[in-house]
């Protein structure tokens, strides 16, 4: 199927000699929930920015649904909704009239049923009378996402969207996110709340320094990059690992009762028959043993630290 | 061409107008009332006519050229700079809009305002001093040349500015002495030679005389030559206008 977004070599150097982007080759499939994730600095927002027509693109080429970006903007803006990382919009504005503005903005004729929907669906229709600086921070970002929908976007851009709202709404944008997925439309989402990629995302992109690094089917990048631990309480203390032990890939913790043994989820051999029968060789008994998977942030956190 | 987004930035900016009514549209016509009742009733009575026009009806095409320059300048400049100051610019810039339909938006709101302010101090003149229009017509194309222009002039400072004070300087520094100088309260023919000729580097002076004209059948300068300069500084205004947004100056990095 043809990519949705498609970016071809594309680079991003500042006036102020700052290269935010470098040779950036990325597709986003029709469909899906993207995570793009990366530090801060990390060229996230210059990316989106670029896509959606806010900063001037470098070098290399980036079309929508067939559409260049400079070329065919007209057609390629139209299908993209975004939801910016500030909480940017018109203070003395009411609600009612900022998400027509957005609507009319866009080029689609009126349809107060359509923006009365997006209103409910955002529990934001009591509120369309109020203007916009009366709301709390989580009702602007819900006002920031109605404005994003209302001229009913192929793709939305979603940036740190859940930054600073309560476990609530995140929950509740978490359920509108795949609501829209489930309509079609293509999501990418930048966070700095790795759960919320994990919860979310189809793929997960990462960016650093400008480079994507890894781009991978979110369970095959977990599967592929993730590690699983196994952690043996012990009956008694011990002051250090036996050297018997040594050929074990095992960590003791800081008091003493617990070893943590860490193995490849991928390889067809554990290890840990052989670890069991050598800790009962020894005369180390144990009594409570459980796992644990790491977590898209650990991944995360490990391939940022191996490209730096 | 994105009618819909035309409409609205248009009706946007000209509800932001309704929602500061006493200060778009209350107060110019106060300030102005002043002058008429200053200058017009009070000064004016002791002073002799001018081109065969009583001072009092001599002085309303200029002060009416006064309020027009400087709403289309504050209204225009002050409607894209917000937008640029609180954040909300992104959606302009991300929106299937081309520069042209944002000029249309924005620029017609501005002007729209300033010929409507124009209109309503045309009126409360008429409560105080007695005036006629010989070319109405050419009053109208006068105002709306002129609010059109000067609004394109203020979408450019608006761009152009980073902080409040600079969208302050060019009315306040440049526009409002140009206007004071260029024959709002005066005829140019009053002046001594040397400064009749300096005065002529004011391109204010070809408006208030123009406009004047249409009023009264006398004028400073050929309207001819006042009509070509509005046009000259408005197809600038223009030239201007494509450049910032070809190059994004101000608004894209």
């Amino acid at each position: 199927m043809e990519p949705i977004i498609s970016i071809r070599n594309l680079t991003k150097t500042y006036d102020s000699g700052l290269q935010a982007l470098d040779n950036i080759n990325l597709d986003i499939r029709r469909g899906e929930i993207f995570g793009l994730l990366g530090p801060n600095g990390a060229g996230k927002t210059t990316l989106i920015s670029i896509i959606c027509g806010i900063v001037r693109p470098g070098e290399g080429s980036v079309s929508v649904d067939g559409h260049d970006i400079v070329s065919d903007f007209r057609a390629a803006r139209s299908k993209i909704g975004l939801v910016p990382q500030e909480l940017s919009a018109a203070t003395f504005e009411s609600v009612w009239a900022t998400v027509n503005f957005s609507r009319g903005l866009f080029g689609k004729p009126p349809d107060p049923g359509f923006l009365e929907k997006i209103l409910r669906d955002l529990s934001l229709w009591g509120k369309r009378n109020e203007r916009i600086m009366a709301l709390s921070g989580g009702m602007k970002r819900r006002v920031l996402i109605a404005k994003a929908l209302a001229h009913e976007p192929e793709i939305l851009f979603l940036d740190e969207p859940t930054a600073g709202v309560d476990v609530e709404l995140r929950h509740d944008m978490w359920e509108m996110v795949h609501g829209l997925r489930e309509s079609g439309v293509t999501i990418i989402l930048t966070t700095h709340y790795i759960n919320e990629a994990e919860e979310m995302a189809d793929r997960i992109g990462i960016i650093n320094e400008g480079k994507i690094g890894v781009v991978e089917d979110k369970t095959v990048l977990m599967n592929k990059l993730g590690k699983k631990q196994l952690t043996l309480s012990l009956q008694h203390p011990l002051s250090k690992i036996p050297m018997e032990l040594d050929d074990h890939p095992l960590e003791l913790s800081a008091d003493g009762n617990a070893l943590v043994y860490t193995f490849d989820t991928q390889k067809k051999h554990t290890g840990i028959p052989e670890l069991l029968r050598h800790l009962s060789q020894y005369g180390i008994d144990f009594k409570d043993i459980h796992s644990s998977q790491s977590s898209l942030e650990d991944i995360f956190v490990s391939l940022v630290r191996e490209k730096a | 061409m994105n009618v819909y987004a035309v409409r609205a930035i248009y009706r946007f900016e000209m509800a932001r107008a309704w929602r500061t009514l006493m200060q778009s549209i209350a107060t110019p016509i106060l300030s102005t009332s002043l002058y008429f009742v200053v200058f017009g009733a009070a000064i004016g009575s002791r002073m002799g006519e001018i081109d065969g026009i009583s001072y009092a009806s001599f002085i309303i095409p200029g002060l009416l050229m006064l309020s027009l320059l400087s709403e289309s300048i504050s209204n225009a400049s002050f409607g894209i700079y917000f937008p640029k100051f609180s954040g909300t610019i992104y959606e302009l810039l991300s929106a299937p809009v081309s520069p042209l339909e944002i000029v249309l938006g924005y620029v017609g709101a501005a002007a729209s305002k300033s010929v409507i302010l124009g209109l309503l101090i045309l009126v409360t003149a008429r409560l105080f001093v007695d005036y006629e229009i010989v070319h109405p017509v050419w009053m109208v194309g006068f105002l709306l040349l002129t609010a059109i222009t000067f609004s394109l002039f203020g979408f450019i400072i608006g761009l152009w500015a980073d902080d409040f004070q600079k969208l302050q300087i060019i009315p306040m520094m440049v526009i409002m002495p140009l206007t004071f100088l260029g024959g709002a309260f005066y005829s140019i023919n009053m002046l001594p030679p040397f400064w009749q000729t300096v005065t002529l580097f004011n391109p204010v002076v070809y408006l208030i005389s123009g406009f004047r004209w249409s009023f009264y059948g006398v004028a400073d300068v050929n309207v001819i030559i006042s009509v070509g300069m509005i046009i000259v500084f408005l197809l600038l205004c223009l030239m201007a206008v494509g450049w910032i947004f070809k190059t994004g100056y101000r608004l894209k990095s």
